[in-house]
């Protein structure tokens, strides 16, 4: 094990300078080795750097001689490397031969400048994918006319794993939080409306709210979180792994065999998932009503009849297949970006959860606004 | 100018190791000599890779001893295995780079974890290991994801050497490369072998190398070494998949052809 500390002695003889080294010159002592590459001899036309004492020597040591020599050149001293036994010598000559300094790198603007080309830039690029996901939608719309054409050609095998995998096995989680959502709404609903003598009037809210918008809305961003990330994740890895070539080059369009299966799945299953987070919500909010409200089921089935319209139920489960083929295609739009490396499966993934999420808002605002024109 | 130690570079004793059910390394012995290169060769499914595997402690093994550089991974403390961690350097068969660092982050990276000193002589060091592997320093700012499969072996052997290994372990070197590129890759081991003193390991199916580079050859075959030695001996093997191997159409062609010239 080489382990004695690397040493550089200075001696001058006859005005020219001598460096001997001793030690050993390798990695595990890289800080000392740095300090005394760092070595400049002074005073001297000639310096002679004899290294026939080191004990051990590998890149790390040659490199630091290399350096000293360089450095000794720099200062206009003729360096002279003596005392090189065989092995040394062909690392010494390796290290002397390649070239330590890095090409210039790219000058980089840090300025105001560069925040507003940035700016710009992103401005451009939330543009370019808007159009992008427009693309890609029609690219689905158009196979699932072909697959209408020819029903055959519709993968429907992967289409039915991909409801069991984004539908029926989202139901408890989905089942369980709306629940627990119907709960505490109804809660809040009774805590503050008792303040005026209003809480005849909380299954009203609850059941408004619930059926026109926090049902869909929450379980859609739950599936988003859920199933949205699934789908860029594994599409992206695909993409990573050359499947999707691989798919293009037996003359398959990944649109056909992979989103399209993918995005009718979601279409199928967020409407069935909206109605089971619905009548959770309901229920939930049943139970809170008779244990923390002094409403009797019956009375709760009651109201709830009074309160709410076919028309309620509708407004809500409309927007669900629409927010469905939202999520679909951002996810599988965002899988398809992934270039390279993992960081960018990473960031796609993110990019699919965050932008779906925010369209489905935007997107229930728009319902909103729809909605009330129509008056419905 | 390194210690020879006594200890030789590895020496597995009666290793018995492989899946819960299925045992692919079965009673194997080997030692390797500090400085030797030895090549393994082996039919796909004979175990190579799990011996690798189990060598680099990957995989637990299940019974048998191990010792890599004179210490014994099993019984060694945390201190300890990360000190021979720093001793070896493995180039995966796929490159194994990662893919969020460039290629001189992805060299200094070792060098970041086990030594103490400045960017400068980490970006320097890191450098002249590309260049020692044939490759540009303007290669050194690509991403994994932009290289091709040659560069990106080079890249893996670079990354290998970062910390000045006594010995390495290559997983298929030259798989996948052209005859050109893996000539020039057979090349580049033999100089680094000569300029750095290494203990190299490799797993191999390219006869080309095993008789250019490897001055020792083992063969696998069913969870046991069955041949040892040089090429020769290889070629004098009475067991018949040694036979297929080196004196098959291929193995012969080659071996003839290069001992023509």
């Amino acid at each position: 094990m080489p382990d004695s500390e690397p040493r550089l002695d200075r001696s001058s003889s006859d005005g020219a300078a001598r460096f001997t080294l001793t030690g050993d010159w390798v990695a595990r002592h890289a800080r000392a080795l740095e300090r005394l590459a760092g070595t400049v001899p002074t005073g001297a036309p000639r310096v002679t750097i004899d290294v026939s004492r080191i004990g051990h020597l590998d890149t790390f040591g040659a490199w630091s001689v290399e350096t000293l020599c360089q450095s000794a050149r720099a200062a206009g001293i003729d360096p002279q490397v003596t005392g090189t036994a065989r092995q040394n010598a062909a690392v010494l000559a390796q290290m002397h031969k390649t070239a330590l300094r890095p090409p210039s790198a790219k000058a980089t603007h840090r300025d105001t400048l560069a925040i507003l080309e940035a700016t710009g830039r992103s401005v451009f690029e939330a543009g370019a994918d808007l159009l992008a996901l427009l693309s890609l939608s029609g690219r689905v719309f158009s196979s699932f006319g072909l697959a209408l054409k020819s029903p055959a050609t519709l993968k429907t095998k992967s289409m039915i794993h991909h409801i069991d995998q984004v539908g029926v096995r989202a139901v408890p989680i989905v089942g369980l939080m709306t629940l627990l959502i119907g709960c505490i709404i109804a809660q809040q609903g009774f805590f503050h409306f008792a303040k005026f003598g209003a809480t005849d009037y909380v299954v009203d809210l609850v059941a408004v709210l619930v059926l026109r918008e926090i049902g869909v809305l929450l379980v859609t961003i739950m599936v988003a979180g859920r199933s949205g990330s699934a789908y860029a994740a594994e599409i992206g890895s695909m993409k990573m792994q050359e499947e999707i070539d691989a798919l293009r080059t037996m003359g398959l369009d990944p649109v056909d065999v992979l989103i399209l299966p993918r995005v009718l799945a979601l279409v199928i299953a967020l409407p069935m998932l909206t109605f089971v987070g619905v009548i959770a919500a309901l229920y939930g909010a049943g139970l809170v009503a008779w244990i923390y409200g002094d409403v009797s089921p019956a009375s709760y089935l009651a109201q709830l009849r009074d309160a709410v319209t076919y028309t309620d139920f509708e407004v809500g489960i409309i927007k669900a297949p629409v927010m469905a083929l939202v999520i679909g295609i951002v996810a599988c739009r965002e899988g398809l970006r992934v270039e390279g490396s993992a960081a960018a499966l990473g960031r796609r993934t993110t990019a699919s959860v965050v932008k779906s999420i925010f369209l489905v808002i935007v997107l229930d605002g728009i319902f909103a606004i729809l909605f009330s024109t129509l008056g419905m | 100018m390194r210690a020879v130690s006594l200890s030789p570079a590895i020496c597995i004793q009666d290793l018995v190791s492989g899946f819960e059910t299925d045992i692919v390394i079965d009673h194997l012995s080997l030692t390797v000599q500090r400085g030797e290169i030895i090549g393994l060769v082996g039919a796909s499914g004979s175990g190579k890779t799990v011996l690798l595997r189990t060598m680099l402690g990957l995989l637990p093994k299940m019974s048998g001893s191990i010792e890599v550089l004179g210490e014994n991974l099993a019984s060694a403390s945390r201190e300890e295995a990360r000190a021979v961690g720093a001793r070896c350097g493995t180039m995966f068969q796929q490159g194994a780079l990662f893919s969020s660092l460039n290629v001189r982050e992805n060299i200094e990276y070792p060098m970041r974890e086990y030594l103490d000193g400045s960017d400068r002589l980490f970006r320097e060091i890191a450098l002249a290991k590309l260049q020692m592997v044939g490759l540009d320093s303007a290669d050194a700012e690509k991403f994994p994801a932009e290289l091709s499969g040659g560069m990106t072996k080079r890249v893996a052997l670079a990354r290998a050497l970062a910390l000045d290994p006594e010995l390495i372990f290559l997983d298929e070197p030259t798989s996948g490369l052209d005859p050109i590129a893996a000539g020039a890759f057979d090349a580049l081991i033999r100089a680094l072998h000569q300029t750095l003193n290494l203990t190299v390991f490799m797993i191999t199916h390219d006869l080309n190398t095993l008789n250019s580079v490897c001055k020792r050859v083992a063969a696998l075959y069913e969870g046991r070494i069955i041949a040892d030695g040089s090429m020769a001996t290889m070629q004098a093997s009475e067991h018949p998949w040694v036979q297929a191997y080196f004196c098959g159409e291929r193995g012969h062609s080659i071996l003839s052809s290069l001992q023509d010239s």
